[in-house]
């Protein structure tokens, strides 16, 4: 495995078991990832998939670890674009900790990591994905916060 | 957010996150070989980029790697960009990069 395509940080005024809940429940995946689900049991060794609003099948993969509060990492392809299909497979980590950041929270929030790697070579997937990350993590983060997200697509 | 705005302010800084931008994961040694300053003072601004959370780090072994973290910048862009403006900005930055390229990068 090479060392992380990119590496994203935001921390949340939550707990690490919302987050959690935030990042494995497929009706509140929908609302910050633009009408996209994920579909899994959350176990190490299942598969995974995130799906559009029609059904097709956006990426798919395997769980590899899940640690409920704590990390989940996920072996994960890209179905849907031939071209970066073909660049094979990558993994995502999601690590969460608590944190010092928020003064006026406490001092605390949940710090949420998300890295990338690639198994192969290539450039195309990893565009694609990190293109999207920051406004999904936005959007996580203002809907664990206010309730709402910020950006509808 | 101030935190992020008075990192921002530096133009040392804004060209760290530009070399990152350019090769994300880049070690302490590897930022510093391309630039005309001590380890010591790219350290300092690492640590504040770093406490503005616009620089990320993982470890690989005992390498510490350092990426572009823009998340904290598109909390800044949410919070002034309205939900339907997006579409219509996001057009008048294609015009101004279609119109201004070949003359230089704009600051």
């Amino acid at each position: 495995m090479s060392k992380p395509k990119f590496v994203y940080v935001t921390y949340i005024r939550t707990t690490p078991e919302k987050l959690w809940a935030a990042l494995t429940d497929p009706q509140t995946i929908r609302k910050y990832w633009f009408g996209i689900t994920a579909q899994s049991d959350w176990q190490p060794g299942s598969p995974w998939s995130l799906k559009f609003e029609d059904g097709r099948t956006a990426d798919s993969g395997e769980i590899l670890e899940a640690v409920p509060g704590k990390r989940l990492v996920i072996r994960w392809r890209n179905e849907f674009k031939p071209e970066l299909k073909a660049e094979g497979w990558s993994r995502c980590t999601m690590e969460i900790e608590m944190a010092e950041y928020y003064p006026d929270f406490g001092g605390k929030a949940a710090k949420l990591t998300i890295s990338h790697e690639l198994e192969g070579e290539g450039t195309k997937l990893v565009e694609a994905v990190s293109g999207g990350w920051p406004k999904i993590l936005s959007n996580l983060k203002s809907l664990l916060e206010t309730g709402d997200v910020a950006f509808e697509r | 957010m101030d935190k992020v705005f008075k990192a921002l302010a530096d133009p040392t800084r804004r060209d760290l996150l530009d070399r990152l931008r350019a090769e994300n994961g880049q070690t302490l040694g590897e930022l510093c070989a391309r630039l005309a300053m001590t380890r010591q003072a790219v350290t300092k601004h690492l640590v504040l980029l770093e406490e503005a959370n616009l620089v990320a780090t993982a470890r690989r072994g005992r390498e510490k790697l350092h990426y572009l973290n823009p998340v904290p910048i598109n909390e800044i862009a949410e919070r002034w960009i309205g939900k339907f403006e997006s579409g219509r900005l996001q057009a008048l930055s294609d015009i101004k990069r279609a119109l201004e390229e070949g003359t230089g990068e704009s600051r």
